[in-house]
């Protein structure tokens, strides 16, 4: 019997790999504002999804292949990680 | 000689890049739509800039999934002549074709200008009509344009020859080592970010582009 699982594939530049738009939003916005305790930003994508599966592990393993499949992210500049939300 | 241009929803500079080609080049040229090029009888086949499929997900990253990728892959194998422009470029390292990543540029924004370029390898289809260290003149426009890999890749990259072309003196886009245009190791594939087609005619400012054709011309004669 399946069911239905909110699975999250977060897609963020790997750490060698700059994130211009990550330090703008921590430089102009956050540290400019007086928030100093933030250290690092990046940003990245984020893809929340439906998947049918029997559960949990399935859905997250399903999720990783097509991610791999259909190269959601490039693995060259790009880390991502999946999330079955509970 | 009988060349493509492939149209994806969202292309936009195919059709200046046929008329540089029939027109200028006098090269028998076909606009074909992406779900529809089957046909790998074509001697070169050219993917031209825009904004493929709205550059969802990343750009090129849907395209690179379109038919018109397998028989480009195909062609690429035989050795046939496969240029990417711009966005073009973006799809040809999204199908694995050439290898790194495009980043959005460091500026976060989109640069529009006319930029200063060495030609550092003069051997891949594209460059051959270019002397080797040569300096071209052509404009750039994209947003996505920093050429990212580890420091591994970038270092056989250059030690193969397989980096074309880089910015002389600026970096606008904040690109690894100034690196505008890579091949393949055969150098039959060749991205770059740079427009060739918008620097064919002197009423456009220039014509250094005119010689990335001329070099495939070339290749697929010799």
């Amino acid at each position: 019997m399946t069911s239905v699982f909110s699975v999250e594939i977060l897609i963020s530049n790997k750490p060698q790999a700059r994130d211009p738009e990550g330090e703008t939003i921590m430089r102009d916005l956050i540290h400019k504002h007086g928030f100093e305790f933030i250290k690092e930003v990046r940003m990245g994508k984020l893809l929340a999804v439906k998947v049918e599966a029997t559960d949990e592990e399935e859905a997250s393993t399903k999720v990783v292949s097509m991610c791999n499949d259909l190269r959601l992210y490039n693995p060259v500049a790009h880390s991502i990680s999946v999330r079955v939300r509970s | 000689m009988k060349a493509a241009v492939i149209q994806f929803p969202g292309s936009n500079c195919d059709r200046d890049t046929v008329h540089v080609l029939a027109d200028v080049k006098r090269i028998q040229t076909d606009l074909v739509w992406h779900n529809d090029f089957k046909d790998g009888s074509y001697d070169a086949v050219i993917l031209p800039g825009g904004f493929s499929f709205g550059d969802h997900l990343r750009a090129g990253a849907i395209a690179a999934h379109s038919p018109a990728m397998k028989t480009i892959c195909h062609m690429a194998k035989e050795g046939k002549p496969v240029l990417g422009i711009c966005n073009g470029f973006q799809i040809l390292i999204e199908t694995g074709l050439l290898p790194g990543s495009l980043l959005r540029n460091a500026s976060l924004k989109f640069v529009c200008k006319w930029v200063d370029l060495r030609i550092e390898n003069t051997s891949s289809a594209f460059t051959s009509a270019f002397d080797k260290n040569s300096r071209a003149w052509m404009p750039i426009a994209h947003n996505e344009g920093r050429f990212f890999g580890e420091d591994d890749l970038l270092e056989q990259l250059e030690a193969d020859g397989r980096v074309v072309m880089r910015y002389v003196g600026e970096n606008p886009t904040g690109t690894s080592r100034g690196i505008v245009a890579v091949s393949n190791e055969e150098g039959n594939v060749v991205g770059m970010m740079p427009h060739p087609e918008r620097a064919s005619d002197l009423a456009l400012g220039g014509t250094d582009g005119l010689k990335v054709f001329q070099s495939m011309v070339d290749w697929i004669q010799c």
